[in-house]
């Protein structure tokens, strides 16, 4: 056991892990992390707090896990290289090991055109790969990236980010054969839509003899409504959205009913697909429909840390 | 002008490794001017090349060729021949001249003989000083015509640090203090009230962060967009 966290247990256990994200407040309210914490507790395994999603400005993903820790749940500390130069990553990592928050996920960052503000710098002082590779060797080898001794343990689980759909195309397993080899224990996907493109991904990726050294998580978004589907086909970046899903929305007398039967389809699919052991649902500003989400696939209940796989999984 | 150091020939010879034809470029503007990829850098390392090869006890072909301006496809079209005719070409221009060697000879394997180090002046002889970082956006106006976005080691923009002392940046005592040196100016020409003056957070995103930048005008254009 690396860190001894909750995903860690769930997923060296053999089960299928179940991880959400919650997006932090625009301001300083702690109620707002403790509201999400108590209605996506039992449904998840661990919880991703988003570090500056987009680039808008939030509270401190460092700050909100350790809210989450109070409330008992698992947090996943995002970690994106845009806002923070090496020392300063190196500070909140230790702060968050002092804080009990055990699963890091190592990003890049979303550049700040797109987010709030949209004049600042942007630091890129390292990239997420050697991010993955630092945070490692504090865990390790105790060591700053300077070489320096840290005192005491660093007792971090490593998450790595993974784009199946982004160009080009054919490089992505070797981008994610990177960062397994840079030290990523595990790895939480971008958005799967186009299921038979995963499905070649993933073979790709198995080939390669990635999926014995990561555990792979794949990511699902649920979809709200015929707007937002619309949206992330045409103008976001790295997503492969089929078009008999945007008619499925179109057609649909209830669009959010429609998007919620989407998600547990594919869910159910990739489920199907080796290698892939767990999922990490991404309900962007709609996280209340996480629980119906997870118990619809049939995840439920989850299981406590300590025991292996029940019957059927 | 962009100035330039060379690499040391230990790491010149390695980004060529193992090709047999070498063509050493130089290029005629601001690297022949601070004297680090001219048209006489380019004929001695060449020279060192060869020599460095016969010491190792392998035979290879080093021509050199410099030209006017490696930044424009006009001015590097005649090296075409000798561009492929070698198996790799060694750029001593700035780092806009290997790109645009690389974008006008796509077959060919082009390598760095420089370091492209900043927008500056020689300030005296073998001397030269950084001036300019191509923000984007110049506030010279307001800051006495001297940058600290190039000059102050932090890139302060409301006057200088603690770490001024005797007109030298704490950094290093070879670094002038450019907010020292603005108030100075500003106070000779009775105009410190520009110092009194809040400066906001700058717009980066018209320099490096905002992403690659590009300048269209159309007035001036003769192709039609691709």
């Amino acid at each position: 056991m690396k860190s001894g966290s909750h995903l860690e247990k769930v997923l060296t256990a053999g089960h299928f892990a179940v991880t959400a994200e919650l997006g932090p407040p625009k301001g300083g309210d702690a109620g707002v992390i403790r509201h999400g914490a108590a209605m996506l507790k039992d449904v998840c395994d661990a919880l991703n707090v988003t570090d500056n999603q987009t680039a808008v400005v939030r509270m401190s993903s460092v700050a909100a896990c350790a809210i989450l820790k109070q409330e008992g749940v698992d947090p996943v500390l995002q970690m994106t290289c845009r806002d923070r130069n090496r020392l300063a990553i190196q500070s909140d990592i230790l702060g968050a090991s002092a804080l009990g928050i055990r699963n890091i996920l190592c990003l890049t960052g979303d550049h700040q055109k797109f987010g709030n503000h949209p004049t600042a710098k942007n630091v890129h002082d390292i990239d997420s790969i050697q991010l993955v590779q630092m945070v490692k060797r504090m865990r390790d080898e105790r060591k700053f990236d300077c070489g320096e001794e840290i005192q005491g343990e660093l007792p971090f689980f490593i998450g790595a980010a993974a784009n199946p759909f982004a160009d080009p195309y054919e490089f992505r397993p070797i981008r994610l054969a990177k960062k397994v080899k840079a030290g990523a224990d595990f790895i939480q996907s971008q958005a799967v839509f186009n299921v038979e493109k995963f499905r070649d991904y993933m073979a790709r990726v198995r080939d390669m003899g990635l999926l014995e050294k990561v555990y792979f998580l794949a990511g699902v978004i649920p979809v709200k409504s015929v707007g937002m589907i619309r949206y992330m086909k045409e103008s976001v970046a790295g997503l492969d959205i089929p078009d008999e899903l945007v008619r499925r929305m179109e057609n649909a007398e209830k669009a959010r009913e429609e998007g919620v039967r989407i998600c547990v389809e594919l869910i159910q699919q990739i489920r199907e697909i080796p290698g892939v052991r767990g999922v990490h649902i991404m309900a962007v500003a709609w996280e209340s429909i996480v629980p119906r989400i997870v118990e619809e696939a049939g995840l439920l209940p989850r299981p406590v840390a300590s025991t292996g796989p029940t019957q059927g999984e | 002008m962009i100035i330039g150091e060379q690499k040391p020939l230990e790491e010149i010879k390695e980004l060529i490794g193992d090709a047999r034809k070498v063509l050493v470029a130089g290029c005629g503007t601001c690297v022949a001017v601070c004297s680090a990829g001219g048209e006489r850098e380019a004929q001695i390392l060449a020279s060192a090349l060869r020599l460095a090869f016969q010491v190792d006890g392998n035979s290879r072909e080093v021509t050199e060729a410099t030209v006017q301006r490696q930044c424009e496809w006009e001015y590097i079209d005649p090296l075409a021949e000798q561009v492929a005719e070698s198996d790799v070409v060694v750029s001593l221009a700035c780092g806009i001249g290997v790109q645009t060697l690389v974008e006008r000879f796509p077959e060919a394997w082009i390598v760095p003989g420089l370091n492209t180090t900043f927008l500056g002046m020689p300030q005296e002889q073998g001397i030269w000083v950084e001036r300019c970082q191509a923000c984007g956006q110049c506030i010279l106006g307001v800051t006495a015509g001297i940058c600290p976005i190039a000059r102050c080691s932090k890139q302060l923009l409301n006057g200088p640090c603690g770490g001024s002392h005797d007109g030298k940046c704490e950094v290093n005592p070879d670094i002038e203090c450019a907010w020292h040196l603005i108030y100075e100016r500003l106070r000779k020409l009775g105009k410190l009230e520009l110092m009194l003056r809040f400066q906001p957070a700058k717009d980066w995103s018209v320099s490096r962060d905002g992403g690659p930048r590009r300048i269209v005008r159309e007035d001036l254009r003769v192709l039609p967009e691709t």
